[in-house]
């Protein structure tokens, strides 16, 4: 009687383990990535109570403001566009509502979401706004916001932290100065 | 005619030749709809998703549409008006991302996947291959196993 020499079949050769390791790891790998874009995608809007975005605004004229610099106010972040008919529906209301706070500390920031700026200067003259206004260069602060359009109006406490979210336009001056006696208050 | 007369033409033609010659270069500079366009597709605003620039009816699409129109007409080539956009609106605005950073996964991974799908692909015909071949053979079994001499014997009583 002869005597079965034991195949090799079960245990697999080592590139073969190890291709099949990789495989895996390129599955796995490829499956995080795809529930990390996902978890970015469901996280939404930064919302009232969250820590207002870190970004810095180049004006027009071409300064820099900080957010960070602002710590201690009250900060309007207004996202706009010179396309967006909804924004001009407040755009009046927000430069009347500057002219009531801005002796009592409290800082607008107007964003330009994705626009041309001879037309957003046009835009700005025509509603004669004179807040802070500058591009959102490489649409990294509304990227940071996770806004959905314009106009998008974010309320900053002074510590920091955000008192109000206003998807659209605000319908009137009433609305506004609610939203910074809020911010004020906190 | 007097030698005044003789200036004052000359120059006359010398005005109109010149007239002619930067209408015929201006005629030049003007960037077509076609030529607009052939960039303006390359691109979408973060504003209409997924409608490339050249179609999408939107004003702010019009308002990149006549920037693009006047970076051509500067003088800026294909490559600084996309970097424009790009600094301006961020790279989503490309239709074709670049190949830096995790984007790089998007122009390696079809390869490497079609890679080792072929890779595996082929193993498994290579193994087929193997264990079929002796199936194909009609010659019958030879074997002093005394198990399959049984075993036949069976077979026979039972087809019998």
């Amino acid at each position: 009687m002869t005597q079965e020499t034991p195949t090799e079949a079960g245990s697999p050769s080592s590139p073969r383990r190890w291709g099949t390791i990789l495989v895996w790891a390129l599955v796995l790998g490829l499956l995080a990535l795809l529930g990390f874009t996902l978890i970015r995608t469901q996280q939404g809007q930064v919302g009232i109570g969250d820590q207002v975005p870190d970004f810095t605004l180049t004006t027009f004229d071409g300064e820099q403001i900080a957010i960070t610099d602002l710590r201690g106010q009250v900060v309007l972040i207004n996202f706009w566009a010179s396309w967006c008919l909804a924004c001009e529906d407040e755009a009046a209301e927000l430069e009347n509502a500057y002219q009531m706070y801005k002796d009592q500390g409290v800082v607008f920031l107007g964003v330009d979401y994705s626009d041309i700026e001879r037309e957003a200067l046009a835009y700005l003259e025509r509603f004669g706004i004179t807040y802070i206004n500058g591009p959102d260069l490489g649409t990294r602060i509304s990227q940071a916001f996770r806004i959905r359009g314009v106009p998008e109006t974010f309320m900053v406490g002074a510590d920091g932290l955000l008192t109000s979210v206003r998807i659209g336009p605000y319908s009137s001056l009433f609305e506004i100065v609610d939203a910074i006696e809020g911010a004020l208050g906190q | 005619m007097s030698k005044k007369t003789l200036s004052v033409s000359a120059l006359i033609v010398l005005l109109l030749l010149l007239f002619i010659n930067q209408s015929a270069f201006a005629q030049d500079d003007v960037p077509t709809d076609d030529d607009v366009n052939a960039i303006a597709k390359q691109l979408y605003c973060p504003v209409c998703e997924n409608i490339p620039l050249d179609v999408c009816p939107t004003k702010a699409c019009s308002q990149w549409r006549e920037t693009i129109r006047e970076k051509l007409a500067a003088g800026w080539s294909e490559e600084q008006i996309k970097g424009y956009f790009v600094e301006q609106y961020g790279a989503r605005v490309l239709a074709a991302p670049p190949a830096q950073g995790l984007n790089l996964l998007i122009y390696i991974l079809p390869v490497v996947s079609f890679m080792i799908a072929a890779f595996i692909l082929g193993r498994a015909l290579y193994s087929w291959r193997r264990t079929e071949a002796p199936a194909e053979s009609d010659t019958p079994i030879k074997s002093d196993d005394p198990y399959v001499a049984r075993l036949e014997e069976e077979l026979r009583k039972r087809d019998a």
